[in-house]
């Protein structure tokens, strides 16, 4: 038997195709998968259903992780609706964006060269909330007007938040060593 | 045997037989066996009644070994070939090995995993432990009355790939079927929670004789999910003996010490190190074999400034793992401690100080680890009862990655994944017409792959000649439950393949396995057939019931004349199980295996559905 592939994350955990997600049911749709499908069910069992076992959990797994990040979900929301992200080369950002995040990016430099903690945790706060207005902006777009076009634009904002703020975690990982 | 029972109609024959399994906790300085029995997990003692036997083998000079105690009480007089903390080299190559110039052994720095000569040629650090976990079968199986199904060896969780794979081997040398290979904490967890019914997230701190793990992780509704774990696999209470035995050598100004001398005074450095849980200062008396006295009385505070930085060193790993769970010290309802060295009193305070709380020490540190392994051997090998519907989600400690130009790690499995685990990443030709491609894969945090563990390289070869950037190959990563890593790599429009088990570079080879079982056989004087065909006749009848079992539960999946194949194969197996054909017994087990392969795919199928009907996770709740 091979993985039923046309079966969406959604459909698998049993959630509406939808950005806004419970992650309460999330969660215990994942364990109720796992329950079923886990290695640890199986291992008294022939090869085979150890081979399938593997294959499913592994793929439950996969499902959890992507729908669990709410950037991971946009990315794949706009995968299944035909919308091609194009991350890697597709840049063309608003100028106005770019220099927000070039203002944010220098803040987090000086910071770091300057051994700032508290600039630095004060600097991730600010950006958590900037980042929860990105994904409400995210979840009008997907969930409520459809518009995956401007979805993906949304997606790439979300990106370079995404990576400003390990960038944040990194500098602090450093001032702490 | 099986011919002979007799089952009424519709009754099926020993509803609830129960399979010997056994959880192993295999540690640096004392192993355990444990078992369930009778519901309650308990370990198993030897003849004597100790149930802790010391990891320690002396290979003697007439050929014959000793494990546990008798080769500790040698150490003193053969250092070098007795072999204690084996478990600091398992998948080590000689530069990974802290201390090793304190250490009596005679080291040869193979490729990949060091080995040690001794008076019996050659040993791996494999073959040493498989010595060990030979000598817990034989207790366990004296004391169960029969063949083991298997076993449930535990790891530290931050044991690299090369680690875990060293010790499955060792398992196998030593003639025991590794159901799963556990993290420790994890076991500890299980333990801990299965007996208090704890709920919410947990941090285990467990500082065993040669490693340190921290697992966090989120207890909920018979859900053990692990969250993060981190550590240091070269961290133990064994570095607090060395700190102490320094101290010794410093303040006796002994420098530097023979063999003997050397272990005689970390024995004592040791025995000193315990009186210090219970006592505010101890005497450390050492008679030389120069005939000098060695008279010295360390205090509890002088011990704890001076292992102070090995404390410190512990919450490292503490606060990243914390981090990566994305929680504060506050968040963590409960610690529990596990390890022989968690009792010392420092560690404990320093524990306490960071979470802001006292640590759990109300199970026995030394015990808990193989307890909890054979709880989940008990349920691996089928002897599921109804309360015991929990579920573990484990993690890979390290992140696993590939070589990239410019000696660069590109991370395709991140650290903290959910096990099992698979991803994939596609990468293609850098110039024209290139056939052929290299793959060096690593496990670590670090950028470099210098700073990183290399696990195995392999070549993907046949590609057909492109303009350069064409190619696309698409490398795929899978972990399994065990933690175990096998990678792929195929060329997507020609189909070309190449996959690696990865082993060979740290790990043994099949060829090298096999030479050992062979002469392990013949070196314990067993009789090899009879053993092949008890396992044989056990897996039979494993496979019998798990087949009669899937009939009872779902022979509605099936039409009549398939349900009546895998009948027929379950009658030709029975009727060989009398007999003594081992390799008869075998083929008849393939042959119910294909019998029943389509059924097993659509039992799973249908298990998925009833999952998502919605009702199981209710079910699951305890």
């Amino acid at each position: 038997m091979s993985i039923d592939l046309t079966q969406d994350f959604f459909a698998l955990f049993g959630l509406p195709r939808r950005f806004k997600l419970d992650e309460t049911a999330l969660e215990q749709a994942w364990h109720g998968l796992q329950a079923q499908v886990h290695p640890d069910r199986h291992a008294h069992l022939s090869d085979l259903e150890k081979r399938l076992s593997m294959q499913w959990a592994t793929r439950v797994n996969e499902g959890f992780r992507t729908l669990r990040k709410p950037l991971a979900r946009a990315q794949y929301l706009l995968e299944l609706a035909g919308v091609d992200t194009a991350l890697e080369t597709n840049t063309a950002m608003s100028p106005a964006f770019l220099m927000e995040q070039m203002e944010w990016r220098e803040a987090v430099e000086e910071a770091g060269a300057a051994a700032e903690i508290s600039e630095l945790e004060d600097l991730h706060r600010r950006l958590l909330a900037h980042a929860r207005e990105v994904r409400a902006q995210l979840a009008q777009q997907l969930d409520d007007d459809h518009d995956f076009e401007g979805a993906a634009d949304t997606v790439r904002r979300l990106m370079f938040i995404d990576k400003l703020q390990q960038e944040i975690d990194e500098a602090l990982i450093a001032l702490e060593n | 045997m099986a011919l002979l029972q007799i089952a009424e109609p519709g009754m099926s024959p020993e509803p609830h037989k129960h399979r010997l399994a056994v959880g192993i906790d295999l540690g640096t300085t004392n192993s355990l066996v444990a078992t369930v029995r009778n519901g309650i997990a308990v370990c198993l003692p030897d003849e004597s009644g100790r149930t802790m036997l010391p990891s320690a083998v002396r290979y003697r000079s007439d050929g014959s070994l000793e494990v546990g105690r008798a080769a500790l009480e040698a150490q003193a007089v053969d250092p070098r070939n007795t072999i204690v903390s084996v478990k600091r080299f398992m998948g080590r190559g000689l530069k990974d090995v802290a201390h090793i110039e304190a250490m009596p052994y005679d080291f040869e720095d193979s490729p990949g995993m060091v080995r040690l000569r001794t008076v019996q040629g050659v040993k791996s650090p494999v073959e040493v432990s498989a010595e060990i976990l030979r000598r817990l079968r034989e207790r366990a199986e004296a004391s169960l009355g029969g063949p083991l199904v298997g076993a449930v060896i535990t790891v530290p969780a931050y044991f690299d790939d090369a680690q875990r794979q060293a010790t499955k081997d060792a398992a196998r040398l030593a003639g025991i079927d590794v159901l799963r290979l556990l993290n420790e904490p994890t076991a500890a967890a299980v333990a801990y929670g299965l007996d208090n019914a704890a709920e919410g997230v947990y941090a285990v701190y467990d500082l065993g004789g040669g490693t340190f793990d921290l697992s966090i992780l989120k207890l909920s509704r018979g859900v053990f999910e692990v969250l993060s774990t981190n550590g240091d696999a070269a961290l133990g209470g064994d570095d607090f003996d060395h700190r102490l035995f320094c101290w010794i050598l410093d303040k006796a100004r002994i420098s530097p010490p023979s063999l003997e001398d050397a272990r005689r005074l970390q024995m004592k450095a040791r025995e000193a190190k315990e009186l210090l849980t219970a006592c505010e200062q101890a005497p450390v008396h050492v008679r030389l074999a120069s005939g000098e006295e060695v008279d010295l009385v360390v205090s509890r505070d002088e011990f704890a400034e001076m292992t102070q930085p090995l404390v410190q060193k512990t919450l490292g790993p503490v606060r990243k793992a914390l981090r990566d769970a994305g929680l504060a010290p506050d968040e963590v309802k409960g610690v529990v401690m596990v390890g022989g060295a968690t009792r010392m009193p420092h560690i404990q305070r320093a524990v306490a100080r960071y979470f802001g709380q006292e640590p759990l020490t109300n199970l026995d540190p030394d015990k808990v680890v193989a307890l909890g392994a054979a709880m989940q051997a008990n349920v691996l090998a089928g002897n599921r009862a109804a309360e015991d519907d929990w579920l573990l989600l484990d993690v890979i400690p390290l992140s696993l990655g590939l070589e990239t130009m410019g000696g660069l790690v590109e991370k395709v499995i991140p650290r903290n994944s959910t096990l099992p685990s698979a991803r994939a990443q596609e990468f293609t030709t850098f110039k024209d017409g290139q056939t052929a491609m290299a793959f060096h894969v690593v496990q670590g945090e670090r950028e470099l792959v210098a700073d990183c563990r290399s696990l195995a390289r392999f070549e993907l070869r046949g590609i057909p000649p492109m303009v350069a950037g064409a190619a696309r190959i698409r490398v795929s990563f899978q972990v399994d439950a065990d933690g175990l890593l096998s990678v792929s790599a195929r060329e997507m429009s020609s189909g070309v393949e190449a996959s690696v088990l990865v082993k060979p570079s740290y790990g043994l080879s099949d060829e090298e396995i096999a030479g050992m079982l062979r002469s392990g056989v013949e070196h314990a004087g067993e009789d090899m057939r009879a053993r092949a065909l008890r396992e044989q006749q056990v897996e039979a009848e494993r496979v019998i019931e798990a087949t009669e079992h899937a009939l009872d539960k779902d022979g509605g999946l099936l039409a009549v004349h398939e349900r009546d194949a895998i009948l027929t194969a379950i009658v030709n197996l029975r009727a060989l199980l009398a007999g003594d054909d081992h390799r008869a017994i075998k083929a008849s087990i393939d042959a119910l295996a294909r019998a029943t392969d389509d059924f097993a795919a659509r039992r799973m199928d249908n298990s998925i559905r009833t999952a998502l009907a919605g009702h199981k996770v209710d079910e699951l709740e305890l």
